[in-house]
């Protein structure tokens, strides 16, 4: 018997008119983990394209991987590194597991839960989107929040953030940074400070677990840094922000793939870059005269434009939109780094605000082309 | 003065067994019909019942919104049956063609005595006014109405392409005198859009109008030249006509005949050796099958028309009324174990490189009907702007057209555009959104709220 007759003979209690049928979303969405369905199509064009949202979601996933590995890898080595005693990669690689399997079961349990409750309810498939969420979510947590931390947050960005809305596609914020805004606003105390970005950093006393933006703002320059770690990434950050290199790797997936929006990304870059530079010049403080390009490297910059800017639900629309949305990501994030001591990371705030704003910049792209429509029609009638 | 564009945004999609430049005559079949769907929005009045006796060129139907809409006999012989459907609705109206041929001949003056009014008379009595569509709604022309242009393209960029030059290759000179006799119904220009490939159709056609696109599909699609040449403005009209049918008023207007002569390309994946057959519209589609070399052992589906626009008709149906393919795809109606992982399925190509097809695409593929996912929410992912080539926003219309705001369809450029310049969204949409029936749907509530 193979796998096609096993899954037919399960299909059939949630058939239509059988006992489980309210439950048939939650047995397609496996049925379709399994199998791309039979169906054809029935209006319209007769041949499809092989991507669906299915095959989208996955391959920003293996965009994600190698952050997440690296993450691991660094929650581990940050940890050990202030102990005294000797590690190897092992160990390192153990740690961070350990700590961060756990929350990523924790997101994906709670959020699918909920995800596929919506479906029955509402009746339709369940939608692939939180498959990149519920591994987001973890991904841009700092270490030590305890997992009913991660629980609640989950909850209240799906709920609130997501199906509130309507659910996939329909929301205007995008829901892994609305889980890690609720739970900074909510649990401040484990989401900032100088003690929570290495793990269990508070047990150890003296060592400094601060990120380079902490250290920037309370006035510090952070010399024990170089470049070359903070581009890789062996420095103290949520889980998987830290290392640029992997989030390139991830960049270079979505952009060859053609699934993430390079526009977004190159217009993150360029408005970072324009507005570190300018505050370069300036130069009042510590954190005017941090080189613009180490802002690029440092932080959840690229790990945020990369992967929570470019949410083509949350995001600007329209191809022009998609150009200032970016660049005013880039120029908004280093605003709030600079001017905003309480919030040294400026990323996702950056991002949630143009989340916010992203309708009103494709109603005035769209607005330009009716406006050249008129324009054509009112010569139309001159010239008649 | 002649344009050249080239368009940028869009796709060409390879698929096996496009059709050789052959052409196989078919000779006359027992049944003809008209599918009474391929004239979108008509209600047709009848004016032959069931066993009259009927030429070739005799009306059959008329429109009931303008009763000089004649809809006439392909053949000469008995109505057979009138197939209706739901509510009573005619479907089709097939004829029993006895193969004398007595035909119906008007008597035409030469192009040189006739004006505008006696024009359009002789092209509404001898049923060749439904050749003539318009935008925007894409239906048939209004008589009523009097374009601002005339539009014809004269190649085609959809998958398994045909070639317009070959199909008039021995009436060219029907096609010219066509030409000439709807250059006197338009105010403005009658436009022409070659592909540059086609230099010796141009220079044959050195009195006219000529616009050259370039590019993937939608590049050889009506509806893409008038945007860059001469737009649709609110209130405006544009007609649009296949080059075959303008070689078929040419004719009668040449002999005063109505010669429904239809070049059809039959191909598509499981046709073996694949080219043209010349034969009459309406065709039974068994006939015309007979004729043809198919691989067996999968279900098939018949298209009237290219595989992203083009209707579904069953292998008991009949040729449509406008289209110059007759394309044939095998059903996917099989399960893929993880087909959407990236890189598993390689055999179905994506417009995203998450497959190795694209590694072999200068050869031709395989596609089936296979959805390749299921419907889902709309997910901007910007692929629908990608592929095409109009300056109006396509998902933003869309939106607005599922909502039925009148207003904002206008704004968005509704006018402007035809369900099948959707074709490609459909293909390469990843939330398997059905624009070109939700464009249909939105274009056929403004005609009822506006017209």
């Amino acid at each position: 018997m193979n796998i096609r007759s096993i899954v037919d003979n399960l299909k059939k209690p949630f058939e239509k008119g059988q006992k489980l049928e309210k439950f048939y979303p939650a047995f397609d969405a496996f049925e379709t983990f399994l199998f791309v369905p039979n169906h054809t199509s029935r209006k319209g064009a007769h041949i499809r394209d092989a991507i669906d949202l299915k095959r989208v979601m996955i391959t920003v996933i293996i965009a994600l991987l190698p952050a997440l590995f690296y993450g691991i890898y660094n929650t581990g080595y940050q940890y050990l590194a202030q102990t005294t005693q000797s590690f190897t990669a092992v160990d390192a690689i153990l740690h961070g597991s350990y700590k961060i399997v756990p929350m990523i079961a924790v997101s994906y349990i709670v959020g699918l839960s909920i995800e596929f409750l919506f479906a029955i309810l509402r009746g339709h498939q369940v939608n692939e989107g939180y498959l990149v969420t519920g591994l987001l979510i973890p991904m841009i947590m700092p270490v030590d929040i305890p997992l009913w931390m991660v629980g609640v947050s989950v909850a209240f960005a799906v709920v609130i953030g997501k199906e509130a809305f309507g659910g996939t596609g329909m929301n205007i914020l995008n829901p892994a940074l609305t889980a890690r805004a609720f739970a900074f606003f909510a649990y401040p105390t484990y989401m900032s400070g100088n003690q929570v970005w290495v793990s269990e950093a508070s047990n150890v006393d003296g060592v400094s677990g601060e990120t380079i933006l902490g250290m920037l703002a309370a006035g510090n320059t952070p010399e024990q840094f170089g470049v070359l770690e903070m581009f890789v990434g062996s420095i103290p950050g949520s889980i998987a922000e830290t290392s640029t290199l992997m989030v390139l790797i991830g960049a270079f997936i979505l952009i060859y793939t053609g699934i993430g929006s390079w526009r977004i990304m190159l217009g993150c870059v360029i408005g970072a870059a324009i507005t570190g530079l300018l505050f370069n010049l300036w130069g009042a403080n510590a954190l005017m005269s941090f080189d613009w390009h180490h802002h690029l490297i440092v932080g959840g910059f690229a790990f945020g434009v990369v992967f929570m800017a470019t949410d083509p639900v949350s995001a600007a629309q329209t191809v022009k939109g998609k150009w200032i949305y970016g660049i005013l990501v880039g120029v908004l994030c280093i605003l709030i780094r600079v001017f905003n001591p309480a919030y040294p990371e400026g990323v996702m705030l950056a991002i949630l605000l143009m989340n916010v704003f992203a309708p009103t910049i494709d109603h005035y792209v769209i607005e330009a082309n009716v406006k050249r429509r008129e324009n054509r029609l009112k010569t139309q009638l001159r010239t008649a | 003065m002649s344009q050249d564009i080239s368009i940028k945004k869009g796709l060409s999609i390879n698929i096996k067994g496009a059709a050789e430049k052959e052409l196989k005559k078919i000779p006359l079949t027992k049944f003809y019909a008209h599918n009474l769907h391929d004239f979108h929005l008509l209600i047709p009045k009848l004016e032959v019942k069931v066993g009259d006796y009927v030429k070739r060129g005799q009306p059959l139907f008329y429109s009931k919104t303008n009763e000089s809409i004649k809809f006439v006999s392909n053949v000469s012989g008995h109505v057979r049956d009138i197939v209706r459907g739901e509510r009573r609705k005619i479907l089709n109206i097939i004829i029993e063609c006895d193969k004398k041929d007595s035909i119906v001949t008007s008597s035409i003056k030469p192009i040189s005595k006739l004006d505008s009014e006696s024009i359009i008379k002789s092209l509404l009595s001898s049923g060749c006014w439904p050749f003539i569509k318009q935008r925007p709604f894409d239906i048939i022309a209004d008589p009523t109405k009097k374009p601002k242009s005339i539009f014809i393209s004269c190649f085609d960029s959809a998958p398994l392409a045909i070639d317009y030059k070959f199909i008039l290759n021995d009436r060219l000179d029907y096609f010219k005198y066509g030409l000439e006799v709807l250059k006197k119904l338009v105010s403005g220009n009658l436009y022409l859009g070659l592909n540059s490939s086609q230099s010796d159709l141009a220079k044959q056609l050195t009195n006219f109008n000529l616009n050259y696109f370039n590019g993937p599909h939608p590049s050889g699609n009506v509806g893409v030249h008038i945007h860059h040449i001469d737009p649709i403005n609110s209130g405006e009209v544009v007609w649009i006509l296949n080059p075959e049918d303008v070689a078929i008023i040419g004719e009668f207007f040449e002999t005063g005949q109505f010669n429904p002569e239809r070049t059809v390309a039959v191909s598509g994946p499981p046709v073996k050796n694949p080219k043209y057959y010349r034969l009459i519209i309406g065709a039974e589609l068994k006939s015309v099958l007979s004729s043809v070399d198919l691989e067996e052992g999968s279900e098939l589906r018949y298209i009237n028309g290219d595989v992203l626009s083009g209707k579904t008709v069953s292998s008991n149906g009949f040729l449509g009324f406008y289209n110059n393919n007759l394309s044939i795809l095998r059903e996917g109606n099989n399960y893929k174990l993880f087909g959407w992982i990236p890189f598993i399925n390689n055999k179905t190509p994506s417009i995203y490189k998450t497959s190795f097809s694209w590694l072999s695409n200068g050869k031709p593929k395989e596609y089936d009907t296979n959805l390749n996912g299921e419907e889902r929410a709309f997910v901007a992912t910007g692929e629908m702007e990608s592929v095409f080539p109009m300056d109006v926003y396509p998902m933003q219309l869309i939106k607005e057209c599922l909502i039925g705001d009148i207003e904002k369809m206008e704004k968005l450029g509704i006018y402007e555009v035809s369900p099948e310049d959707f074709g490609l969204i459909d293909y390469s949409s990843s939330s398997k959104i059905e624009a070109q029936s939700i464009i249909r749907e939105g274009l056929d509530y403004l005609y009822k709220e506006t017209q």
